[in-house]
Formats: structure tokens, C-alpha cells, sequence
């Protein structure tokens, strides 16, 4: 056996020879109003053991009814990523376990309603398939006290809170078509935006809104076949997905070199040790004994929900980046095109499209936007697409400097205030040209040799004359108009 | 000892406190004194409610005695089988793992029944998770025959049908996976009805088979068994299986008569049975003849291979609705090392030896590599029932079958045999398969003067047709002479 601890937790390595292969689970949780199957509110945070009732507690005689506008988010989920959504039923899949109420849980396992889609990752173009996209109930929360690092064994006791049985969950499985850490990353990253877009989940991953498993093995370069593979469970940021991918991968690769071989298992994630470890092998693996749910008819949504439901989903990332390139000439690759896909990731494109359409300079909404908004997201209700707008254009049109302008910017999501006032406080009004000539030609008097030197065509001496404009001017002076008038005057 | 109201039906009793002729409270006072004197020979109650009783008869009385509507059962007392849950009451399906749990709330049909003006007196035994045909499983002791103590009621529902047939409520609720209503109602010679699979909401039923189980009432008489069906009928929202069809009216078609009605007698179902249930079928099917229908033999083949399409599809269901009984979170708990051995020593402990046998019975069908094999093969067997049946219902309105194949027998006669318990049900389970409707009505006594039923089957949502065939053999019925234990 190899010892887990050698691999060092920088992912991705780079692995000589050797292809990595991934496939993803994603858990994701349905914005809906009320949990599956009971009219339970589907609210994260609340005390344990409050939100709770005889269905999602799975008492018994209570039965379950499906909740519409899960069934509605599911098939928006399904039609933004290209699946067939068609007639589907629920299993039951039976396994013991005390956060699971009815040791059961209710899922889609033969007919899911979404299959055979697929997503197209943003920046290599790469097409990902997505094998289905099915409901589930989601269970409870377990919190194991004392013992080894928060799991079952060892622990001194165990605590369950029920809240989040029966919170309403689409499990988006992705075929094994992802070939390193980074593109799993983009997956994720990409599917979490189609989530948000569509309406279906509100994306937060730390709040547990988003849960990954992946599924990783290796192969020697070449190779057709897949190796035996292992599946890492609950994977909770993108940070963790891309070590753990990374870790996994030199730990298998490790193994097969040193004449090992790799076993199927379930592995758990060590966040803070950087390692995986084995959960249980296959051969402990759950017999789920899935059969049909008798307590819940067939789903059969009807084509003309289905054209009712695709008119309800909002723009999708792909087209929300074709909306921004066209602003920049149909970019597709490059630094440009990277910042459109930053800026529809972190949902900035309509409030950069927003104040293009009002009068902005596309390039700068779009630099201030993934540079200085993204730096400060939860602020950004703060922010409208008229006063982001209004900024862009004083910065455009030099009565900000771009430090003014970032300053100006970071306070008007914090306070909400508009950039005038904001520049008015803080002193940033810009100092017109004709004030600024009269600064450089005071300057210019009183240094006459570096003057002449510098006519002379000793470029480095413009460092000296801005800052003493800068400084005469306190700060207000826009450094491209100096420059441009140093250049006039020479 | 027996009060004005003891032996009445529920349409006479409603009738009289209704028109206030005798008071809700008086009817359930003497119905509370009968089981107080006699029910310690019977145990066919796990729990009586009496406080709750005396006062919901009294809200009875002040509505109409406010002029108000008091509803179909206005002050009618009945029981309920223990496995239908009770807001604050204890709900056990007589079992150990249940015992002392409280339910925060109440079936469906509970609430009918009361919104109906029902008087429940409380919570009747049952085989331990209605695994069973004799009452004998149940954790807390057997049921007993009212009509001979030394014998079993059925089960079961063995518990709400001796309860009825001792005249200690006119009317009790019970459920049937595989003849759990009907089977007992034979054996004590009352009327027991399973209706179409979704026609009463099972929300608040403790589910043994959920695919199977359906709601329904047993009575002395058919109209009253109608009426109680009519109350507990129809559709609801927290049952995603329950039919969203109107409640047709049941009482006012049991008097229509049987003229023109095709009446098949299932072939399968005759041979095998006991020369007197044999004797008893012929005779009713006479009288069908007689009152004006045309009776046949007809051959339902595939209903041959119920009992073991039924002996994979329902502890399969069975062994998935029972899993949460683990002691985690209500219940009994046996404290173990840790989780595993928590989960096993509770339910070592709290489940009987019927259900751990249909557990592991049901966990076996549905384990990989058994799966197709097993449960699948059952599920195909399920959907060949059905369509043998169809094609019956294509030539006959209903079909007509022994409810049992012999009256009831002793305590412990099969208690030992599983099998042989087993096929007490071999003409019941057909129809719980086909998710059909089918009763059960008495037809005199067997020469060992123990009760007799027939069973009348129909199609899905064929009710009418059924309340009217068994109207029809009750009217032309031999009575069952014989005297209660405590008469």
C-alpha cells in the first residue's frame, strides 16, 4: 500500500503518460418554495428540528406528493442542458441510515426525467455529455460529536437534524468525458451558471446548495480503455474539487507504478489534510434493492408544459456571452473573451450590457466590472446598471482618473451612493485641461533645465514633470491629459 | 344489559339520534358498557377512548340540538383498526416497535369519519402490521371468535370485525392487502368490503404493502358497510394514488335488485375449498339466479398464481416500508455499541416473527442478481392477473367467489404452518393485485355452525354493481343462527 501522505495537495499535477479521467455527480438543490414532497418552506439555516413535519419526518402513514414547481425546475434544468425531458417514475433506494427518515430515499433510478444532454465548457469549446438529470429528495444532516474528524466511527454520539430531509434535489451526472482537474472545474463552474440562469438553484456551493462526487480514474496516455475508478464524495467548492481531483489522481497513478492496483471504492475527502481515504469498496457497497415507489404515480409532463416551461427560462450563459462579444467585435478566445466568461460566471453581463446600451465604453464597463465589482460581489445590490453607467462615462470622459474611478467605485457599492456624489465627498472632482495647462507650464518655469532636457527627447524625465503636476494639482489632475499636454508643449 | 341501541345498524342509529329519539351519548354509552363487560373474553380492542368518545357524542348532540347538520353517521359508534393514526393516540399495528407512540396527527379516513359525525371508541387489534389472516400475530395477544372463543376471527382485521359482529360498535374501519377485511368479515359473518384500489385516501394508514393496502369498512349489513364507504370515499390531495373520479352514490343502488346483472362464478376458486363454503357459494349463486341475474362459470386462469405473485410483491413493499421502524427517532430502542447494533437489537426486539419472516422474504426479492427473477417476475404475473380479469369483466358485471375456503378454525390450528395461513387468502389476494373492488357477505352457517362468506368481486370502480349483487345474497341469505358468547 502506498502511503496517502506523499502526494503534496498543489493540483493539478502534472502526470507523465498518464490521462485523467472524470466524471461528475452535481447535486443540486431546486429553488423551490416548499420540499418535495410536503408543504414543508424550503429554507436553509433555520434552528434544527423546526422545519419539519409528518411527511419529510417519513412517519408513519404519512405519504408523499410531489411538489409542481420542483418538477417545473427539473425540466428547466433538463432543457438548458439539451436533454430529453419525457415521461419518468421514482424508485425507492433502501439503505439504513439516521439522517434518512424512512431509510429510504425516494429517487429517479430507471426513467429519469431528464437524459442525454450535454454542455458545451466556454472557454476549449469542449463538449461534455451529460448522461441524465434526475429528482431526488435530499436527507438529513448528520453532525457526529467527538471521535475521528466529524465522521460516524468513533464518534461519541450523533446528532440528526431533519430540516433538510426532503429538500428537493436534481442530480446532474455527467459522462466520464473530463480530462483534468481544471476542466472538471470548468464544468462545474459552467453548470453552476446554467443552474443560476435557469431559475433552478441559487448556485451557493457553501451553503451546500451545490454538492459534487467525482468520479476519478487513470489511464496510460493511448489507452482505450478506462481504469478502475473511484468516487469521491461531497466535494463542497471548487477548491476541493479541483485538489481532490488532483490528489486522487497522483495517489492511483502512484499505486499502478508501484505495481499496485487501483480497487472501485468510495472515498472521503480530507479538506484539511489534502487527502482522500477509502469510505467502502465495492464489495461493502449498499445493496440499494431499488424498486418502483408505489406511493407516487408516474411523472408525464406534457409537451405544451414543457414549450410553456422553455419560455419561462431566462438567457443562458452562452448566449449571455455572445451578448457581450458582440460588444467586442465577436471576440471568442483571448483575455477579452476570458473576462466575458468571468463576467457572466459571477452574473455582471447585464449590468455591463446595461450600461453599454445607456452610453458606456464597453472596454472599461467590462474591465471595472470583472475586476472591481467581482472584488466585492455581496455589495452588489448596491450597485445599479445607471450609476455603474454613469461612472464608466466620468471616467471616460477623464473627470476621473482610473484610481479615482476604482475608488469611487469601491465606495459606491458600499454606501449605494452615485459616483458624482461620491467624487464630490471625496475631493475627486477633475481638474478641467485648461487648469491643468496652466499647472504644467508653472511646472515647466520653474525646472527650465530639465525642460530642455527633456524637449531634447529624454523621455525619462516625464516621471519628473507628472509628478510635480500630480502634486501641484493635489491628486485631481487625470495623468493621460498631463501626459498628452507634456507632449503638446514639447 | 343490552341498551335500546346494542344491535341496531349505523343508518338506524343515525336515523334515531338524528331525530333525537335517543341521544349520541346514550348510543355510546351503551355500546362503551358492552365492550367495558365482555371485550376482556374477546380482546378485540387494543385501546378504548372512552373520555374522547363521551365528548365527541356530546358536540353531537349540542349540533342537533342546535338544529345542525350531524352528518351521515351522526352518532354512530365505530372502531378503528390500530394501524390507521390517531392525533394523540396510541397507534400501535400491534406491534412492540410502535408501542406508546403517539401520532402529531390523523388519517384521512379518521377525520372523515368524525367529520361525519362518527363516535370512535377506539383502536382495534390486528395482526402485527397486518401481517397475518387469524389476529394471532399481533404482539399483544390474539382476538378471539365472538361466535366461539376457541376460534380465530380472521385476519388482519380480526379485531374491527369481531369487534362488529359482537355488537360492540355497528361499524369499524379496517384495511385489506390480501383479504385482511374480507377474510375476517367471513369468518365473522359480517360484511367486509375492499374497495377499488385509490378510491379511500390511505394517507394516515401505517402501510404494510403501499401498492396493495386499501381502506374499508365492515358492518353488519350492506347498506351500512355502503354508508360507511360512502363517508370515507373519495379523493385526496395527500394521497398522490387516490382516484380524483367523484364518489358515485353507493346506498341508494343496493336496493336496484340484480335483474339482467351476468354473474360469473370463478372457476379457479371453487375447487379446493370446503365442501360447506362449496355448498354455501351454490346456494347463493341459486339466489342470484332466482332474483332475476344470469349465473355462469367462468375460468380466470392466472388468478391460480396470486398467492405467489402476492408473496413477492408484498414483503417486497413491505420490507421498504418497515425500515424506518430502526429506533431512531420513535418507537422502541435497543441500546447498542453503536449504530448497527442499535438498529438490530430494535428491531430483534420489536418485530414479531411474521414480520421478520416477510421482511426477509421482501429483501431477498429485491436484491440484486434476484431482482428480475423475483420481484420482476411478480410485477409480470401482477399485469397477467389483470388482464385475465378483464377479460371475465368483458362477459360478466361481477364475478363470485368463496371469501375463504374454509369458516374459521381454531387458535392455533395454523399458527405453526405459515403456508397453510398463507392460504386462508388464496381468494382474496387476486383482486388486491388488480387493485379491483370485491366484499365479502355472510351466507348462514357451515355444518360445524361457524359463519360463511361469499365474495362478490367487479371491476375497477364497479362498486355499484357489487353493493347490488351483495345486497341481493344478504336479502335471500340463511341467517346465522347462532348466539354471541355473551348473549
Amino acid at each position: 500500500m502506498v502511503d496517502d501522505s506523499v502526494f503534496s495537495d498543489v493540483a493539478p499535477q502534472f502526470l507523465p503518460g498518464w490521462e485523467i479521467v472524470v466524471g461528475l455527480e452535481v447535486h443540486c438543490e431546486l429553488r423551490t418554495k416548499t420540499k418535495l414532497f410536503c408543504g414543508c418552506a424550503n429554507s436553509f439555516g433555520r434552528e434544527p428540528n423546526t422545519n419539519i413535519c409528518p411527511v419529510c419526518l417519513g412517519l408513519p402513514g404519512s405519504l408523499p406528493v410531489i411538489n409542481e414547481q420542483a418538477v417545473e425546475l427539473a425540466v428547466r434544468i433538463g432543457l438548458s442542458l439539451n436533454c430529453t425531458v419525457d415521461e419518468s417514475i421514482f424508485h425507492r433506494k433502501n439503505y439504513f441510515y439516521p439522517d434518512m427518515p424512512k431509510d429510504y430515499q425516494v429517487s429517479q433510478y430507471e426513467k429519469a426525467i431528464n437524459e442525454n444532454g450535454y454542455l458545451e465548457l466556454p472557454l476549449s469549446r469542449k463538449i461534455v455529455r451529460i448522461e441524465r438529470a434526475h429528482i431526488e429528495e435530499d436527507t438529513g444532516k448528520s453532525t457526529h460529536v467527538g471521535g475521528d474528524n466529524g465522521r460516524i466511527h468513533g464518534a461519541d454520539h450523533s446528532l440528526v437534524d431533519y430540516n433538510r430531509a426532503g429538500i428537493p434535489l436534481v442530480e446532474i451526472v455527467s459522462a466520464p468525458d473530463l480530462r483534468s482537474a481544471e476542466e472538471a472545474r470548468e464544468y462545474v463552474s459552467e453548470l453552476r451558471s446554467i443552474l443560476v440562469a435557469s431559475g433552478a438553484s441559487d448556485g451557493k456551493m457553501e451553503e451546500g446548495s451545490l454538492r459534487v462526487d467525482a468520479n476519478v480514474s487513470v489511464r496510460q496516455l493511448g489507452l482505450s480503455e478506462f481504469g478502475t475508478r473511484c468516487e469521491i464524495k461531497n466535494l463542497n467548492s471548487l477548491r476541493s474539487l479541483v485538489r481532490a481531483i488532483g490528489y486522487e489522481a497522483q495517489r492511483q497513478v502512484a499505486l499502478i507504478e508501484s505495481g499496485g492496483k487501483i480497487i472501485q471504492q468510495t472515498r472521503h475527502w480530507n479538506e484539511d489534510q489534502g487527502v482522500t481515504s477509502a469510505m467502502r469498496s465495492k464489495e461493502e457497497a449498499y445493496d440499494y434493492r431499488y424498486f418502483p415507489e408505489p406511493d407516487l404515480v408516474p411523472l408525464s409532463p406534457s409537451s405544451e408544459w414543457i414549450t410553456e416551461i422553455k419560455g419561462r427560462i431566462g438567457l443562458l450563459p452562452a448566449s449571455r456571452r455572445e451578448r457581450l462579444a458582440v460588444l467586442f467585435d465577436g471576440v471568442s478566445s483571448g483575455s477579452t473573451f476570458d473576462q466575458i466568461v468571468t463576467a457572466v460566471n459571477l452574473g455582471l453581463d447585464d449590468l455591463i450590457v446595461g450600461s453599454v446600451e445607456s452610453g458606456a465604453d464597453p472596454r472599461l464597463a467590462l474591465a471595472r466590472a470583472t475586476n472591481e465589482v467581482a472584488g466585492d460581489l455581496e455589495k452588489l445590490s448596491n450597485l445599479t446598471v445607471e450609476k455603474f453607467s454613469d461612472l464608466i462615462k466620468m471616467e471616460s470622459e477623464r473627470k476621473l482618473s482610473a484610481t479615482q474611478a476604482k475608488n469611487v467605485l469601491a465606495q459606491m457599492l458600499v454606501s449605494g451612493a452615485t459616483a458624482l456624489d461620491i467624487a464630490k465627498a471625496m475631493g475627486f472632482e477633475a481638474l478641467d485641461s485648461s487648469v491643468i495647462e496652466d499647472l504644467v507650464d508653472q511646472v515647466i518655469s520653474s525646472s527650465p533645465r530639465e525642460w530642455e532636457r527633456f524637449s531634447a527627447g529624454e523621455d525619462q524625465l516625464a516621471g519628473f514633470f507628472i509628478g510635480q503636476i500630480m502634486k501641484l494639482s493635489k491628486g485631481k489632475a487625470d495623468g493621460k491629459v498631463v501626459t498628452s499636454i507634456l507632449r503638446s508643449k514639447r | 344489559m343490552t341498551g335500546s341501541s346494542v344491535g341496531l345498524g349505523a343508518c338506524q342509529i343515525a336515523e334515531l339520534v338524528k331525530s333525537k329519539q335517543i341521544s349520541a351519548v346514550e348510543v355510546t354509552q351503551e355500546h362503551l358498557a358492552l365492550n367495558e363487560f365482555y371485550d376482556s373474553a374477546l380482546h378485540s380492542f387494543l385501546e378504548i377512548t372512552e373520555a374522547a368518545a363521551i365528548s365527541t357524542a356530546k358536540e353531537i348532540d349540542a349540533k342537533i340540538a342546535k338544529g345542525e347538520d350531524a352528518g351521515l353517521l351522526a352518532g354512530v359508534p365505530i372502531a378503528l383498526k390500530d394501524n390507521l393514526v390517531t392525533r394523540g393516540i396510541a397507534t400501535t399495528c400491534a406491534s412492540q416497535i410502535l408501542k406508546g407512540w403517539k401520532p402529531p396527527y390523523s388519517a384521512t379516513v379518521v377525520k372523515k369519519v368524525s367529520g361525519a359525525g362518527g363516535v370512535s371508541l377506539g383502536k382495534t387489534n390486528l395482526d402485527e402490521f397486518a401481517m397475518g389472516s387469524s389476529t394471532e400475530n399481533s404482539s399483544f395477544g390474539p382476538t378471539r371468535n365472538p361466535y366461539d372463543l376457541k376460534r380465530v376471527p380472521g385476519g388482519s382485521s380480526g379485531g374491527s370485525a369481531a369487534a362488529v359482529a359482537a355488537k360492540f360498535v355497528p361499524l369499524a374501519l379496517g384495511s385489506d392487502t390480501g383479504g385482511s377485511i374480507r377474510q375476517p368479515a367471513a369468518l365473522c359473518g359480517i360484511v367486509g368490503v375492499k374497495p377499488t384500489y385509490g378510491t379511500v385516501s390511505r394517507y394516515g394508514l401505517i402501510a404494510f404493502a403501499s401498492s396493495l393496502d386499501q381502506v374499508g369498512p365492515l358492518a353488519r349489513n350492506v347498506k351500512d358497510a355502503a354508508l360507511l364507504l360512502q363517508v370515507i370515499a373519495g379523493h385526496d390531495p395527500k394521497d398522490s394514488t387516490s382516484l380524483v373520479d367523484a364518489t358515485p352514490d353507493f346506498v341508494s343502488v343496493i336496493d336496484h335488485g340484480v335483474e339482467g346483472l351476468r354473474v360469473g362464478i370463478i372457476e379457479e376458486l371453487v375447487d379446493g375449498v370446503a365442501p360447506m363454503v362449496g355448498e354455501a357459494l351454490k346456494a347463493s349463486a341459486a339466489s342470484l339466479t332466482s332474483q332475476g341475474a344470469t349465473v355462469e362459470y367462468v375460468s380466470v386462469p392466472a388468478v391460480a398464481y396470486g398467492l405467489s405473485a402476492y408473496y413477492l410483491i408484498a414483503p417486497a413493499e413491505a420490507s421498504s416500508n418497515l425500515a424506518r421502524y430502526d429506533g431512531v427517532r420513535y418507537g422502541l430502542r435497543v441500546e447498542g455499541q453503536d449504530m448497527n447494533e442499535t438498529y438490530v437489537a430494535s428491531r430483534t426486539k420489536g418485530f414479531g416473527a411474521e414480520v421478520k419472516r416477510r421482511i426477509m422474504l421482501g429483501t431477498f426479492a429485491l436484491s440484486s442478481g434476484y431482482y428480475d427473477a423475483y420481484y420482476g417476475k411478480a410485477q409480470k404475473v401482477r399485469t397477467m392477473i389483470i388482464g385475465s380479469f378483464k377479460k371475465a369483466y368483458e362477459q360478466f358485471d361481477v364475478l363470485l367467489s368463496p371469501t375463504a375456503p374454509t369458516t374459521a378454525f381454531e387458535l392455533g390450528a395454523k399458527a405453526a404452518d405459515p403456508l397453510s395461513m398463507y392460504l386462508s387468502d388464496v381468494c382474496t389476494i387476486p383482486t388486491n393485485l388488480a387493485g379491483h373492488p370485491a366484499m365479502s357477505v355472510p351466507y348462514g352457517l357451515g355444518e360445524n355452525q361457524m359463519p360463511i362468506g361469499i365474495q362478490v368481486l367487479a371491476p375497477a370502480l364497479g362498486e355499484a354493481n357489487m353493493f347490488r349483487v351483495a345486497a341481493a345474497i344478504e336479502n335471500d341469505a340463511p341467517p346465522i343462527s347462532k348466539t354471541l358468547f355473551w348473549e
